[in-house]
């Protein structure tokens, strides 16, 4: 962040503007609504409840918005944004303000006709997930039903011309084929497969314990990666990162709280994440209601965790605090309670130990057979919401 | 593969070069992903159109900028760019 000094002669006075950059990155979730029950999901718990999304003239204006304050990135997401009729309107008004289109989807119901239409409206790049919500896990790993899908849409990407970008959710119920994940990638042609360990939020949080995979695991499927990596670096890069509770530091989340990314969830409330919305006492405005260059700048909701005015200790004198900016507040509100404390991975924050517990249930097997796997669906969303809304839940057991 | 001035490269298909007023820079857009590129590097690019040789990108370089011997550094650059995979050769 540059830091302007302005003087201003009439008065005398010193102004200092300690102005964010642009929200360069802007992440559009569509919708909410998605063909399939990951329970890794990170939309929040209480989806279901968000019946009314945003138009298209509202979607319009949002971008043409964004994009004169500077965003150059749009990932359109979800949800399955392919379920919106108008994706191909958005992508081409996108497309014309000058930003580079990504659509986020798992590629059910792309058929060549409508990957065409996508192509004509311009549309750069599309990332493709492996829909293995370890309900189809067998199915998944043989190869079969998931795999014709797969090799159908990886066909149209290639024959779009847009760069193949496939990306995994590993967690430890996969994590040890990793290298069949990895196969898959290279015989479908991807230049690039993310390995995206879970992030346990949302409804990954409430699946933790049978889906974060132990040391041993990590380790094993690391060594495969770099063998991968090795073997095939002139064929496919493979970006891996560790889940944060196996790490010392937290992560730099989102590359600082309103720093670069902005986030527009399906009903027009704009976020610096997309799980943002579970912190308490703080409220986010709505596109419906205010500019973006509003939102941006002068909301409370953007300027609360912004910088490092709002740290506490240990991170107010901590040496280390550019690095990572104190973590992720979502992660050190739904662990301890504090949305201003540290980010409890890391091991200078008074509650380390909530990490180190649930590093240890993974090391004796987790518990999936204790308690089965919440899929996302709209009935567990209803449920789960139920008499209270979706964040409440997310609350430190 | 040694680089070559008689190579014909341009900006890889599924990357874009853009400028952009808020960043008051030019910038190769990609997969979620973007990177500002300094003056040299962007003047550079730009006239890589996949028609003219690297020969004539850099006379064409010489010329707008009214300097000589910028063989060494256009080709380090294209050397860069081909490791990052931003250009692709014809």
């Amino acid at each position: 962040m540059d830091k302007i000094s302005l003087m201003d002669n009439a008065s005398n006075s010193v102004i200092d503007t300690d102005k964010p950059g642009p929200p360069l990155w802007l992440l559009a979730e569509l919708t909410y609504r998605c063909p399939l029950h990951c329970a890794f999901c990170f939309n929040p718990i209480g989806f279901d409840s968000v019946k009314k999304e945003l138009d298209t003239a509202d979607w319009i204006r949002t971008l043409r918005q964004a994009r004169e304050l500077g965003s150059v990135q749009v990932g359109f997401s979800g949800g399955e944004p392919m379920l919106r009729p108008d994706l191909e309107e958005i992508v081409a008004e996108a497309r014309t303000l000058g930003f580079y289109t990504n659509l986020l989807t798992s590629g059910v119901g792309l058929k060549p006709k409508r990957a065409k239409a996508l192509k004509e409206a311009g549309l750069d790049h599309v990332q493709l997930s492996f829909q293995d919500s370890t309900k189809e896990l067998n199915d998944f790993l043989s190869n079969t039903k998931t795999f014709e899908l797969k090799r159908e849409v990886a066909a149209m990407i290639k024959d779009n011309d847009w760069p193949m970008v496939l990306n995994c959710v590993i967690h430890r119920l996969n994590i040890d084929y990793i290298d069949k994940i990895i196969d898959l990638a290279l015989e479908l042609g991807a230049e690039t497969i993310e390995l995206a360990n879970t992030q346990f939020y949302s409804w990954a949080k409430l699946n933790r314990d049978s889906l974060l995979p132990s040391l041993e695991q990590i380790k094993k499927a690391e060594e495969v990666t770099e063998r991968y990596r090795d073997k095939y670096s002139d064929r496919i890069r493979i970006i891996s990162v560790i889940p944060d509770y196996y790490e010392k530091r937290p992560k730099k989340c989102m590359n600082g709280w309103g720093n670069v990314f902005l986030t527009v969830t399906p009903d027009g409330i704009a976020v610096p994440c997309h799980t943002a919305k579970m912190l308490p006492g703080l409220e986010f405005p709505n596109v419906k209601d205010h500019s973006i260059s509003e939102i941006w700048y002068k909301s409370e909701g953007f300027n609360r965790y912004r910088g490092k005015g709002w740290m506490k200790e240990p991170c107010r004198s901590c040496p280390e605090q550019d690095d990572d900016l104190g973590g992720c507040r979502c992660q050190a509100y739904m662990l301890t309670g504090d949305p201003a404390g540290a980010d409890p991975v890391c091991d200078k924050s008074p509650h380390r130990s909530v990490i180190d517990d649930a590093v240890a249930i993974a090391q004796t097997g987790g518990t999936a057979e204790a308690h089965p796997l919440v899929f996302r669906d709209p009935k567990a969303s209803q449920r789960l919401s139920a008499g209270k809304d979706g964040a409440d839940i997310l609350l430190p057991r | 593969m040694t680089i070559e001035t008689t190579n014909i490269v341009k900006v890889a298909s599924g990357l874009r070069l853009q400028f952009e007023e808020a960043q008051d820079s030019w910038v190769l857009l990609y997969p979620e992903g973007m990177v500002k590129l300094n003056q040299s590097a962007a003047e550079i690019l730009q006239r890589c159109d996949g028609k003219r040789d690297l020969a004539d990108v850099i006379a064409l370089l010489e010329k707008d900028f009214e300097q000589t011997g910028l063989q060494e550094d256009v080709m380090s650059f294209i050397e860069i760019a081909r490791e990052q995979k931003w250009i692709k050769f014809l």
